[in-house]
């Protein structure tokens, strides 16, 4: 087999990576900031999914178009669920937060099932099947588009996260939640900020996988697990590591999926999830607390 | 006099960052020293390596001859050596009495006779009253008390008190002060002390060494530390004492 | 307890001896359904309750009890009561080897529940691939109508009705002994600080690792029951993250580290879900997924409202136990 095919099968599952990456980008927000694991994570993920099913049944928005609408609906979601709920779970014992949470994400899952039933949905575009040739490769044009507007909004996060006043202030309360209270912060008001910001972006995500996965509310576990081994993979609350442990968990995934079987593809997943726990707990870009 | 514990050549860093370097001393037995000096002297760090929570990079720790560096804490507390924490750990939900049995079970194998032990050693800390209250509920004075009651449960040798009187008021110190005195010269109960109350250092104490910096500056009785002008630029004249 | 507490447990012992000849077949099968509930719930709750150890893929050890005895079973004429030995043996060993891993190397919390839940996805992942035991197909016990084999455990519904209600007894006891053990005191030391409880001598490693060993083995038993109740087995539900929620939501509801918590909380759950199955089929608005939502939101009610569980608050309120550090 001549190492193009190879090559092109990397790329694809590099830019389907890059997809998961952003996902992962929101847990790791949520969790570096609020210090809470958010178990409803593929939930939300799916819940984008949906959103951009429906407005380009509707509307006949392509995702690319309906993600900032997506985005906008999930900040809220999210804003309210911190203020509302999680807010007050923030002191709570760890397992506490996860039982919350996985309430919300069995609503959140269910509702959905309920609503758009378990048959799994998808967004045509005109582009859906066309393909471009990038140097030796040959790329979906919708997995380019995907992965190309995944690097643009983690770049949007990271600018806002380095240069904006809000970002700034939503560091320092990660860094010292305390400090920033003395400091005048309003830390419960950044918290639901944090919250909605993740939740915008793993929505963003949602709405971006459409194009390339059909929406089934089955998949809801799946990207939760999914975000979680490239969270700590990367490393928790390094932001750049949430994207590179998303290129890495899609490659391996699409590889594995060609060269074993399809249904094992998360097996090794799992695996590099497990060796990283054990060999560097901290992930790869992580600091060592 | 015989040393109980020999603290010798003892360094730690931290990120190449010294927080130890090179202490000595000695604690013998029967005696009381107050490790003392200003924040961030390396008092605690000093306190923990001593009590197995991480390993020195340099030096040795010896009780009665036995030597204890690099042993984990619960090897620590087996070879004799019990100790309280400055930030209390209570057991929260467990009853204060709980919290004293599973000190006495580091050396009883029964539940029974650890209960009564417990029992007899709350009572030496006024907290009989208080053994069936959830340990979350008691006040700091009463939670610093039972630091020190757990710890004693272990029955060591020697008792490693970490700013007990931290936070109390001034009869609560004294009260404290007379509970410590009282193990000290009816048991013989040999105490390493850190401390910031000086009244009570030099109430209590017939040893004081001075860290500064990581690095042990002076030592002697409490009058003559306290005389001791590199102490009192870097101590005293820093902070009230 | 009280004496009133008491009296109470054994009524309602009394009454769970002598549900099935006053119930009808349908009130025999829920109540199986609870008791098992309630005993696997028991068996998560030595970790979880007993030494905080949040174990989320718990159904691992359900689905290898119940693959081992079977597999004995049906490929070799082994029967369940000596193929519970293995089964159990087998469920030690994994529990142990992810304990080895995750407390050697240092993984605690977040991490290690995520640990937990790895394992148990590679296992879904893997026995679906495992030809020998039916793969995805699912793997099948022979079932014969009308054969009463208690040695084997084949019967009637009566026969696992009560096997399981021996096996929450059993579990009831053992736990209450723990709790009182030496063992038991260290656990909950650990559970609430784990450097104070270094500090009075008890070893972390090894209380850490016969807590997951005593949950693991008790949980592989609840398997192999499920494998001989249900006779069919498939790794896309056995060893399911959606099965391990459903496992430790009793104990969750009734009160965690509790000893009577997990019974109480299966016996709440259960029903609850079977009369919104039927209260949903009577009014012909089914909608797949209602139930789980409910589930959902239940959870959430209770986490917010009573985070200490349902147990705890009603026998403080009706005066059931003596001691405030104790669940019972």
């Amino acid at each position: 087999m001549p190492i193009d095919y190879y090559l092109n099968i990397a790329a694809s599952g590099l830019l389907t990576g890059l997809v998961y990456g952003l996902a992962a980008l929101g847990l790791s927000v949520i969790f570096g900031v609020v210090r809470v694991v958010n178990f409803a994570h593929g939930e939300m993920m799916v819940a984008g999914m949906y959103g951009a099913v429906l407005l380009a049944g509707f509307l006949g928005l392509d995702p690319l178009l309906s993600a900032p609408i997506v985005a906008v609906l999930l900040f809220g979601c999210g804003w309210v669920l911190q203020r509302g709920l999680v807010n007050k779970f923030v002191e709570r014992p760890e397992h506490m937060q996860f039982i919350l949470l996985l309430g919300i994400a069995s609503i959140l899952v269910n509702a959905m099932l309920m609503m758009f039933g378990p048959d799994a949905r998808n967004v045509s575009v005109p582009y859906s099947f066309d393909t471009v040739e990038v140097g030796p490769l040959l790329l979906d044009a919708v997995r380019l588009r995907a992965g190309a507007a995944a690097i643009v909004v983690a770049a949007a996060l990271f600018a806002f996260f380095r240069f904006s006043r809000t970002g700034k202030a939503i560091r320092a309360c990660a860094d010292n939640p305390l400090g920033a209270r003395v400091v005048g912060l309003n830390i419960d008001g950044l918290y639901a900020l944090t919250f909605g910001i993740g939740a915008a972006v793993v929505g963003i995500a949602g709405a971006l996988m459409s194009l390339l996965v059909d929406a089934r509310p089955q998949l809801a576990p799946e990207y939760t697990l999914l975000s979680f081994i490239i969270v700590i993979v990367g490393g928790l609350g390094s932001l750049p590591g949430a994207l590179l442990g998303g290129m890495l968990i899609g490659v391996s995934e699409a590889l594995a999926g060609f060269l074993l079987m399809p249904s094992l593809k998360s097996l090794f997943s799992y695996a590099v999830l497990i060796v990283v726990l054990l060999l560097r707990p901290q992930g790869l870009l992580g600091k060592r607390s | 006099m015989t040393a109980l514990l020999t603290v010798s050549g003892l360094s730690k860093r931290f990120r190449g960052l010294k927080a130890v370097s090179n202490v000595s001393f000695e604690v013998p037995e029967g005696r009381i020293l107050a490790l003392i000096g200003p924040n961030g002297a390396g008092k605690t760090t000093t306190f923990n390596l001593i009590a197995g929570v991480f390993p020195p990079d340099e030096g040795t720790v010896t009780l009665k001859g036995v030597r204890l560096t690099g042993l984990k804490p619960n090897r620590v507390c087996a070879a004799g050596i019990g100790r309280t924490f400055q930030i209390v750990k209570p057991f929260g939900e467990l009853t204060v009495e709980e919290n004293v049995v599973v000190g006495a079970l580091a050396r009883e194998r029964s539940v029974a006779v650890a209960r009564s032990q417990a029992r007899a050693v709350l009572e030496r800390l006024e907290l009989l009253d208080q053994a069936a209250r959830p340990a979350r509920s008691l006040t700091l004075p009463d939670r610093k008390r039972l630091e020190v009651a757990r710890a004693l449960a272990t029955r060591p040798t020697l008792l490693l008190l970490d700013e007990v009187l931290a936070g109390l008021r001034p009869t609560e110190v004294d009260r404290m002060v007379e509970v410590l005195r009282e193990l000290n010269r009816r048991e013989g109960m040999t105490i390493l002390m850190i401390e910031h109350v000086m009244r009570a250092v030099m109430a209590l104490s017939d040893q004081v060494v001075v860290l500064d910096h990581g690095e042990k500056i002076a030592e002697g009785t409490p009058a003559e530390v306290v005389a001791d002008p590199r102490v009192v630029e870097s101590y005293l004249g820093a902070e009230e004492g | 307890m009280t004496g009133r507490g008491l009296v109470l447990l054994a009524l309602a012992g009394l009454l769970l001896a002598v549900a099935p000849l006053v119930g009808d077949r349908y009130v025999v099968s829920v109540l199986t359904t609870v008791l098992w509930f309630a005993y696997v719930g028991q068996a998560w709750n030595v970790m979880m309750g007993f030494s905080g150890l949040l174990s989320l893929g718990h159904t691992l050890y359900v689905g290898l009890g119940a693959y081992v005895s079977a597999a004995l079973f049906v490929h070799y004429g082994v029967g369940p009561w000596a193929g519970m030995v293995p089964a159990m043996l087998v469920a030690v060993a994994v529990g142990t080897f992810i304990g080895f891993l995750g407390f050697r190397f240092g993984v605690k919390g977040v991490h290690f529940s995520l640990l937990t839940i790895a394992f148990a996805e590679v296992a879904r992942i893997g026995f679906d691939h495992i030809q020998w035991l039916g793969g995805s197909g699912g793997f099948f016990l022979p079932v014969e109508a009308g054969v009463s084999d208690p040695l084997n455990l084949r019967g009637s519904p009566l026969l696992f009705y009560y096997v399981i209600l021996a096996l929450v007894v059993g579990a009831l006891a053992l736990s209450r002994v723990l709790l009182h053990s030496r063992l038991g005191y260290q656990w909950l030391a650990v559970r609430e600080e784990p450097e104070a409880a270094e500090a009075v001598g008890v070893d972390l490693f090894r209380a850490r690792m016969t807590a997951v060993a005593v949950s693991s083995a008790l949980t592989a038993l609840g398997g192999v029951f499920q494998a001989f109740y249900f006779n069919n087995l498939f790794p896309e539900q056995v060893f399911s993250m959606g099965r391990s929620i459903e496992i430790i939501l009793p104990a969750i509801v009734g009160g965690i580290g509790t000893l009577i918590g997990p019974i109480l909380g299966a016996f709440i759950l259960t029903p609850l879900g079977e009369a919104l199955t039927f209260v949903l089929e009577e009014s012909g608005f089914d909608l797949p997924g209602l139930k789980q939502l409910f589930y959902g939101v239940a959870l959430v009610v209770i986490v917010v409202f009573r985070p200490e569980g349902v147990w705890p608050w009603l026998a403080r309120r009706l005066r059931l136990v003596r001691q405030p550090g104790e669940g019972a």
